[in-house]
Order: C-alpha cells, then structure tokens, then sequence
C-alpha cells in the first residue's frame, strides 16, 4: 500500500477525455494526446521555468490562465487551450516579445528558422500591438566560431539550461533585472575569454531565434539542431 | 595572492565558513562581502564563486539582479534622488537630470575621481518635502527644480 504510487487521473483537454499520470504536466499529457499547445521557452530534456507564457491554458474555475508546461494534471480538470481569451493573452505576450527588443526579420540570420517568426505566423500576427522600445544592446562576437546577439534575445533561458543541466558548465546566465537582463557568460565578460565555456555550441543550437549563431555562414545556411538536446537526453537514458 | 594578503578576504572566508560553505547561503555572503568590501568587485565575486563552488555567471547573476548590491566603489559623497509617486509629481525627474548633466554621470554611477555617486530611490517616506534629495545622509526638502544643488556643491570635493 505505497501511498506515493503514481496515479493515473483522468480529465478534460478542448472537451476530450484524456487520462495521465499524476506526476505529467498538462503539457505532456497533451502532446501524448495529439493536442497542440504552443511553446516557446520549453524544450523536452530541460528542466521547465515557465517564463514565455506561451503555453498558457484556461482551466474551468480559475481566474487566470495557467501555463501548462508547469502545470500537474489533476483529476476532473477542464481545460481549454484554445478559447478567444487566450488566443488575445498568446497575442500579446508574443507582440510584448517583439517589441522589447530589434526583431527585425529581414535583417536576421536566422529568418525562416526562428521560432518566434513561425509562432507569429502560426497565431497569425500581423503587427506587435504594442510600440517598440527601439533598445540597443552591444553585440559579443569574440568567440572564433559563435556570436551573442542580445538584441535578438527573447529571454528564454534554454542556452543557460542546456549549459548547466546537459553540459554541465554553466558557463551562462542572466545578467540584472527586468527590461535590461540579458545574457551573460561568467561575470560578464567577453565570450572568448569565458573560462568556463567548453565552446560545444549546445546553446547555439537550442537558442529559438538569432540571439546565438554560428560565425560565417549565410542566412540560407543556418541549420539549428533543436532536437539534438532531446536526442542526447534520451540516449543517457535520463 | 590577493586573498593572502588582504585581511578583508580571511574576513569573508570566516563569515563563509560559518555558513558552512553551503550553495544556498550565496545572498546571506555577498551581503557580508559588501559590507568588508563596501562593494563587490569582480576578485570579489570570483573569489566567493570559488569558496561555494558555483559557477561565475551564477554569481554574478544573482550579484546584479538586486538593486541592493554595488558591483562599483562608492563615491566620497552620495547623492539620492527619490523618484517616488509624490516626488515624481513635483518633478524629481528632472532634479535627476539636472544633477546628471551637472556631474556629467547617470543615475547608479560614480564621478571618476570618486567624488559622487548618484542614486536614486523608491520613497523615502517623507511625501509631505517633496521634492526630496538625501546627500550624504541628510535628507533635503522642497528642492528647488532649477537649482537643486544650491547648498551642496561647494561640499562635494
């Protein structure tokens, strides 16, 4: 009689019965299901900060919108991921994302790979609802083969989470509070002298827009391996 | 070897030590650096990150996420403009300004001769003086907006 088994619960996702285990988020249970809910600062192998707010759902009897990459199922819930009111809520997060920083497509290199351009589109998001702050921050391009663009940073913080979690240098991390954070490597210094960095690339790879690229290639080359950290993850068999 | 011959860092080794060296205790030392050190600097940071083992950017991180934390020397003098809701309404931003162009420095800098720092703060719960500026500790009421600094400058030195 072990109390803490883990425990199948069964509820609601748009209106179809879906069932999971105790210890799944609803974001899980979903996918498992075929249920698409957006993301953007979640990638499956990393742990989960729930910082984008792209996944948000409505669960009945909640006031606010729950992210549901954090959330853990619980029996009976109803929930919506599609409603009119998190469709407006998703709209403006992502024009909120867009207006924080320069992105600017036409002049990125990672336009027609980014996934902050197809979530746009995939929500169909004509223009950012809300006017740009124009910031400009310094570009890092010290290291021989990678370039740290802040102004193209969304914030997510998968680079620092695949440095610390996967390659265990941790090498990366975010610098100050609010509109000014950006990121860092060690205390702030130039990439190339970073001694912590192994150079690997992993968070050149996992990085959703062109915050981090790869030194000398066009923008019809750019190839970023974003299932490559899961791959790694289920191969340590984690 | 800095931390040899500085007594400053054997008394933040001490204080870590009492800590326990514990990853989780790193606010409670950078509290205790700044206040050997009256500021963190980057031998600072990098020695703590060592004593606790943590990586550097995680330190650093933390060390800049607070308002509380000064990564720089203070300067002789300090000057702190509220911008509180009171103090804003009555024009404290442009008290802020006036004093910058003056020293030719931002808010949260310093002079480079270290003679000034200029902060600025959330309400100092003195409403009823607003505009208030706080130099050097004595806090200043009623500021005027044109000529903040009418009493003050010839100290600053």
């Amino acid at each position: 009689m072990n109390r803490e088994k883990v425990r199948v619960k069964s509820f609601t996702i748009n209106g179809i019965c879906v069932t999971g285990q105790s210890n799944q988020t609803i974001l899980e249970v979903a996918k498992d299901n075929g249920i698409e809910i957006p993301t953007l600062c979640y990638l499956d192998g990393l742990s989960c900060v729930g910082s984008c707010r792209m996944c948000i759902v409505e669960i009945k009897g909640s006031h606010e919108p729950t992210p549901a990459c954090s959330a853990k199922i619980k029996e009976g819930m109803e929930v919506t991921t599609n409603s009119p009111k998190i469709k407006k809520a998703r709209e403006m997060i992502l024009s909120m994302m867009f207006s924080e920083r320069s992105h600017v497509c036409s002049t990125c290199i990672a336009n027609g790979d980014c996934e902050l351009q197809n979530k746009s589109v995939e929500l169909e998001l004509e223009h950012s609802k809300v006017s740009y702050l124009n910031q400009r921050f310094e570009i890092d391009a010290s290291h021989k083969n990678f370039v740290n663009d802040p102004n193209r940073c969304i914030l997510c913080t998968k680079c620092i989470r695949v440095c610390d979690e996967i390659e265990g240098a941790h090498a990366l991390d975010i610098f100050g509070r609010g509109i000014n954070s950006r990121i860092i490597h060690d205390m702030d210094e130039p990439w190339a002298e970073s001694v912590s960095c192994t150079s690997c690339g992993k968070c050149v790879y996992v990085c959703p827009t062109g915050a981090l690229y790869e030194k000398d290639i066009s923008e019809e080359e750019v190839v970023k391996k974003r299932g490559i950290i899961t791959e790694l993850v289920k191969n340590r068999g984690k | 070897m800095l931390d040899t011959i500085d007594d400053r860092y054997k008394t933040l080794e001490k204080s870590i030590k009492k800590l326990g060296y514990e990853k989780n205790t790193l606010i409670e030392v950078l509290h205790n650096a700044q206040e050997t050190f009256g500021y963190l600097g980057i031998d600072t940071l990098k020695f703590i990150a060592k004593r606790l083992k943590l990586p550097y950017s995680k330190v650093y991180g933390v060390a800049t996420f607070y308002n509380y934390f000064r990564l720089k020397p203070k300067g002789r003098h300090n000057i702190v403009v509220c911008l509180g809701t009171a103090c804003y309404i009555k024009g404290s931003n442009k008290i802020l300004e006036t004093i910058e162009r003056r020293y030719g420095i931002k808010a949260d800098e310093t002079t480079s001769d270290g003679a000034l720092s200029i902060l600025t703060a959330r309400c100092f719960g003195s409403c009823s003086l607003a505009p208030v500026i706080v130099c050097d500790e004595q806090i200043k009421g009623n500021v005027s907006l044109e000529n903040p600094l009418c009493e003050i400058e010839e100290k600053i030195k």
